[in-house]
C-alpha cells in the first residue's frame, strides 16, 4: 500500500491508529479520580506529542541514518517558530502559509549552517552545530530583539525581529494583509485552517471520562501522520540506502567512487526542514516564539528522545519524544501534597518516609527520573524502547510459535 | 499486543462497534458553551491557577508567592483569622469561597522561561479547569502569559512583575496588575537619590538583559538624567549569570562614582555581593564616595546579600514593617502560618488572589468580561498600600511607592530595610497613553 511492503503498512496503520485514538488512549482514568493526575489526553501535551514527534522523526533521519550527531537541531526549532510568527503577523493566521515559510526558513539556514559544519565529522561536527545553534540563540535573544523602528515609532519591528526574552508575539497592530486584523470582538485572531481554529474543540463525556478532541491536536497529527510516511520512503529509498551506507563505512564509499558530501547536506537539509515544520507547528497552536527553544537543551532534548526511543528505528523517535513530554508534562506537577494524598493510608511515620523516598524523584526532580531511565535503557536497551518492545513481542512470538506448531499450522513470521 | 486479529472482517466490526457508540454516547461541544465562558465552574468548587517560578533565579520569590496564594485560599475557604479579609473596604467575601463555591487550586513551574510558563498555564487551563491564572516573577514570563490568558479567555492577575510593559505596550483587556512598575520606581526614587547624593553624579548600570531589565534601566536613567546626573555605561548581562566579577571589574576602569544594579533576585544578591568584594563601597570616584543603587528591593534579597546591603536605595511596592491595619492583619496571619513575614512578591500575590475573588463576588459571575468590568476604576483600602485605585485605562494599581534603604543596625534576620519616604500616589501617576499598546477587547473564550 501506497509503495510500501507489508511490514511498513502495517507500521503505518498502527501509528495511524494510535495518533487518530490518542484522546482515548491517553485519558484512560475517569476524571476527579486520583489517576486522573495521570491523564495525558489534554490538547496542549497531546500537541506536544505529535510535534515533538516530527521533531525527532527529522532527526533521525540525520542521526539515525547517516550517524552524524548534530548537537544544534533546536535552532531549525526556533527559526521555524519565527518564521510562523511573522506569517501570522504580516500575511494572516491561516497555518498553510506560515508552515510553508518555516519549512523554506530553515531549510535555508540548514544549507548554510550544514555546508559548513559537514566539512567536519564526529565531534567536531556536533561541536560545530552546537555553536551554530548558540550563535541563533543570542541572537534571537537579544541582538536582533532591540527596537528596529525607532524609539518613538509602535510599528511591526518595536521588539526587534525576535521580541528578546519575552519571545515574539502578536499584536493587534499587526498588517494581517490577507486575513483580518481584528476579530469582530476587536481581539487578536487566533492561527486556524481557513477558519477552522486550531484552539477549537470538541469534549466528548462518557460516564466519569472526559475526551477532548482538539482541531489543533488533529491538525497536527495529520503533518505528523505525512512526515511519518515520508520518512519510511526516505529510509527504504536508494538515497536512504547511500545514507547507511555513510554510517557504516564513509571511506569505503569514497574508494568506490562516490561523493558522500551532496548526500549528507541533502539529509541534513531534510532534517532541518523537518524541525522547522515543527517549530512553525508549535508557533501555530501557541502563537508565541520564544528564545529558549533554540537553547542548547532543547537540542540536547531531541538527541535524548532519538536514543530513548530507539536511533536509527522508524518509530523510536516518536516513543521517545512521547515518554519524554509525558514525563516532562505529568511527572513534573505531581508535588509532595498530592504523593501525602496517595500514601494516605499508611501509617503516619511509614508516610512521610515512603513520601520523603519519592519525592525527589517528581515534581521539578523529574530529570533525576528522565536520567535514571535514560542510563537503564542505554545499558539495557541499546536499541530503546523500540529493542524493548521487539524483546516482549518476542517472547510472546515465541510461545506463539510453539502453540502453531502444535497445530500443525504455518503462518508467515511477522 | 500478544494476539493480533486484524482481518478485513474483524477491523470492519469493531469499527461499527465503535461508531455505533460514538453516535449514541451524550456529546457536547465546549465551543458552544453552557455558560458562554472558558472553563466555566459547574461543581461545587472553583479551580484557580498557581503559576510560579518554582526553579531558576526567581525561585525565592516564587515560593514565597505560593505561601501566600495557599493563605488565600484559606482565607477565601474561611479558614485562618481571615487575614486581610478584615480590613479590605469591600466587604462583598464571606468566608464561604467564591460564589459559594469552595475555592481548590493547581500549581505549576514557570521555570522563568516564557515557553515553560505558557506550557505550564495552558495544561492548567486544559487540563485542570483553572478559571483564572496568576503568579509570575518575571515581566517576560508574565507578558507572554498574559497573552496566552488573552486568547484562552481566562483571568491573568499578574503577580510580581514590574515592567511597565505589562500595563504598558503588551496591556491586555484580560490582566490586571496590583504591583507597581519602573516609571513609578524612577519617579519615587529619584528625588531621594539627589537629596543624598547630589545632582552631579556619574552613573555606570548593570541591567538583566530582558524585559524588566529594559524599562527599568529606561526609567532610572530617564529620571535621574532629569535631575542632572550623567550616564556613562550601561551593560547588559545574561538572566542565567550567577557570576558578575567581569561586569564589576570595567566599572573600576570607568569614571563613574554610582553603581546602579537593575537586578532582581538572585542576580542582584550575586551582583551586589561581587561589588562589595571588589571594594566598591569603599571606593571613592571624583572626589565623592562609590555608591550603589538597586531600584527594586525585597526583604528575600536583602536576605540574601546580608551585610551588603546597608545604606543602600530602593524602592519596593510594600514591606511588612509598615503600621497600618492591613500591613499588621496580613503580617499576623502570614507570620502565624509559617513562621516568618511575608515578603512583598507574596503581599502581590495574595492581595491579587483577594481582588479577584472579591471582582468575582461583586460581578456575580465568573465570567471575564464581567471580572474585568467590577475591577476596573475599582477604589480599594485596607490592603496595605494605602487608598488604591485600579485604574481602567491599563488595568494598573496606583497607589504609594516606599523608597527603602538597607538597615545599619537590623535587630532580627528579618528587620533589613527602613523605610525611607513614602512616595504618594500623584508622584507616580503617569498618564495611560505614554507607553502606547492597546487593552482590546475581553475575551470570555470559548
Amino acid at each position: 500500500m501506497l509503495g510500501l511492503n507489508k511490514q511498513d503498512t502495517r507500521l503505518l496503520l498502527l501509528v495511524v491508529i494510535l495518533t487518530m485514538a490518542a484522546p482515548f488512549i491517553l485519558n484512560p482514568f475517569p476524571e476527579g479520580s486520583a489517576m486522573a493526575q495521570f491523564n495525558a489526553g489534554y490538547p496542549d501535551l497531546m500537541q506536544r506529542f505529535v510535534i515533538f514527534g516530527i521533531f525527532a522523526i527529522g532527526f533521525n533521519i540525520l542521526f539515525g541514518l547517516t550517524g552524524y550527531l548534530s548537537f544544534g537541531h533546536a535552532a531549525f526549532l526556533g527559526i521555524g517558530s519565527y518564521a510562523a510568527m511573522w506569517m501570522f503577523k504580516v500575511l494572516g493566521m491561516n497555518v498553510l502559509p506560515a508552515l510553508a515559510l518555516s519549512v523554506i526558513m530553515s531549510g535555508i539556514f540548514a544549507v548554510f549552517i550544514g555546508y559548513i559544519s559537514l566539512r567536519r565529522s564526529g565531534i567536531y561536527f556536533s561541536i560545530l552545530t552546537l555553536a551554530f545553534a548558540m550563535m541563533s540563540y543570542s541572537l534571537a535573544y537579544s541582538v536582533l530583539a532591540t527596537d528596529m523602528d525607532g524609539p518613538d515609532k509602535q510599528g511591526l519591528l518595536q521588539k526587534g525581529l525576535t521580541g528578546g526574552e519575552t519571545g515574539l508575539q502578536l499584536t493587534l497592530q499587526d498588517p494581517r494583509i490577507l486575513g483580518q486584523q481584528t476579530t469582530a470582538e476587536g481581539n487578536i485572531p487566533v492561527p486556524s485552517l481557513f477558519g477552522l481554529e486550531m484552539r477549537s474543540a470538541a469534549e466528548l463525556n462518557v460516564g466519569d471520562w472526559v475526551f477532548t478532541f482538539s482541531a489543533g491536536y488533529y491538525f497536527a497529527a495529520f503533518v505528523m501522520l505525512l512526515s511519518f510516511y515520508l520518512s519510511i520512503r526516505i529510509f527504504r529509498s536508494p538515497f536512504g540506502l547511500v545514507l547507511k551506507s555513510i554510517k557504516s563505512n564513509q571511506q569505503r564509499l569514497n574508494y568506490t567512487g562516490m561523493n558522500p558530501k551532496p548526500y549528507m547536506l541533502a539529509a541534513f537539509v531534510i532534517s532541518g526542514m523537518y524541525a522547522g515544520l515543527a517549530g512553525g507547528l508549535m508557533a501555530s497552536m501557541d502563537p508565541l516564539a520564544g528564545p529558549e527553544r533554540m537553547f542548547w537543551t532543547a537540542s540536547g532534548e531531541v538527541v535524548l528522545m532519538t536514543i530513548l526511543g530507539g536511533v536509527g528505528t522508524l518509530i523510536g523517535p516518536v516513543l521517545g519524544a512521547g515518554a519524554i513530554k509525558y514525563m516532562e508534562n505529568i511527572l513534573s506537577k505531581i508535588n509532595s501534597d498530592i504523593l501525602h494524598t496517595w500514601f494516605a493510608f499508611l501509617p503516619d511515620g511509614l508516610e512521610d518516609f515512603v513520601v520523603a523516598i519519592i519525592y525527589p524523584f517528581i515534581g521539578k526532580g523529574w530529570h533525576l527520573t528522565l536520567g535514571i531511565i535514560f542510563m537503564l535503557v542505554v545499558i539495557f536497551l541499546p536499541g530503546g524502547l523500540v529493542q524493548g518492545g521487539q524483546k516482549i513481542a518476542g517472547m510472546f512470538r515465541g510461545k506463539k510459535a510453539a502453540d502453531e506448531k502444535a497445530d500443525g499450522k504455518t503462518t508467515p513470521a511477522e | 499486543m500478544s494476539k493480533s486479529n486484524l482481518t478485513r472482517r474483524g477491523l470492519i466490526k469493531t469499527g461499527a462497534v465503535a461508531g455505533a457508540a460514538g453516535l449514541t454516547l451524550p456529546t457536547y461541544l465546549r465551543a458552544d458553551g453552557h455558560s458562554g465562558f472558558t472553563n466555566a465552574p459547574t461543581g461545587s468548587t472553583v479551580t484557580l491557577g498557581f503559576n510560579v517560578p518554582q526553579s531558576g533565579p526567581y525561585a525565592d520569590e516564587g515560593a514565597d508567592e505560593l505561601r501566600a496564594y495557599e493563605l488565600a485560599v484559606e482565607h477565601l475557604n474561611g479558614g485562618g483569622d481571615g487575614g486581610l479579609l478584615n480590613t479590605f473596604s469591600s466587604k462583598a467575601l464571606d468566608g464561604t469561597g467564591i460564589l459559594g463555591k469552595k475555592v481548590e487550586y493547581v500549581t505549576g513551574d514557570t521555570q522563568t522561561k516564557s515557553d515553560a510558563a505558557r506550557a505550564s498555564a495552558r495544561s492548567m487551563i486544559e487540563k485542570d479547569g483553572a478559571i483564572m491564572i496568576t503568579g509570575g516573577s518575571s515581566s517576560g514570563v508574565a507578558v507572554a502569559v498574559q497573552a496566552l490568558c488573552q486568547e484562552a479567555g481566562v483571568i491573568f492577575m499578574a503577580g510580581l512583575t514590574h515592567s511597565n510593559d505589562t500595563t504598558g505596550k503588551d496591556k491586555k483587556a484580560n490582566g490586571f496588575r496590583h504591583f507597581f512598575n519602573s516609571y513609578m520606581t524612577g519617579a519615587a526614587l529619584a528625588p531621594v537619590l539627589a537629596n543624598n547624593y547630589g545632582t552631579d553624579r556619574k552613573a555606570y548600570h548593570l541591567t538583566a538583559d530582558y524585559n524588566w531589565g529594559y524599562t527599568t534601566e529606561e526609567a532610572v536613567r530617564t529620571s535621574t538624567e532629569a535631575m542632572g546626573w550623567e550616564t556613562v555605561g550601561t551593560v547588559l548581562t545574561p538572566l542565567t549569570q550567577t557570576d558578575f566579577s567581569s561586569y564589576i571589574a570595567p566599572v573600576l576602569q570607568s569614571d563613574a562614582d554610582v553603581l546602579v544594579l537593575n537586578h532582581y533576585g538572585g542576580n542582584m544578591v550575586n551582583s551586589l555581593t561581587n561589588a562589595v568584594q571588589f571594594g566598591l563601597r569603599e571606593r571613592v570616584a571624583n572626589g565623592k564616595n562609590f555608591e550603589i543603587v538597586v531600584p527594586l528591593y525585597s526583604r528575600l534579597m536583602a536576605k540574601g546579600a546580608g551585610e551588603n546591603v546597608k545604606g543602600i536605595f530602593g524602592s519596593t511596592n510594600w514591606h511588612w514593617s509598615l503600621q497600618d491595619e492591613g500591613s499588621k492583619a496580613f503580617v499576623k496571619s502570614f507570620g502565624t502560618k509559617y513562621g516568618f513575614p511575608p515578603s512583598q512578591a507574596a503581599h502581590t500575590c495574595y492581595v491579587q488572589a483577594l481582588l479577584y475573588a472579591d471582582a468575582v463576588q461583586r460581578a456575580g459571575s465568573f465570567n471575564p468580561c464581567a471580572v474585568g468590568e467590577a475591577l476596573k476604576d475599582f477604589s480599594f483600602d485596607g490592603m496595605g498600600n494605602g487608598p488604591t485605585l485600579y485604574r481602567g485605562e491599563d488595568h494598573q494599581c496606583f497607589k504609594d511607592v516606599l523608597v527603602v534603604k538597607g538597615k545599619e543596625n537590623p535587630t532580627s534576620e528579618f528587620d533589613l530595610l527602613e523605610i525611607v519616604e513614602i512616595t504618594p500616589v500623584e508622584q507616580v501617576t503617569y498618564d495611560a497613553s505614554i507607553f502606547g499598546g492597546e487593552l482590546g477587547a475581553c475575551n470570555p473564550g470559548a
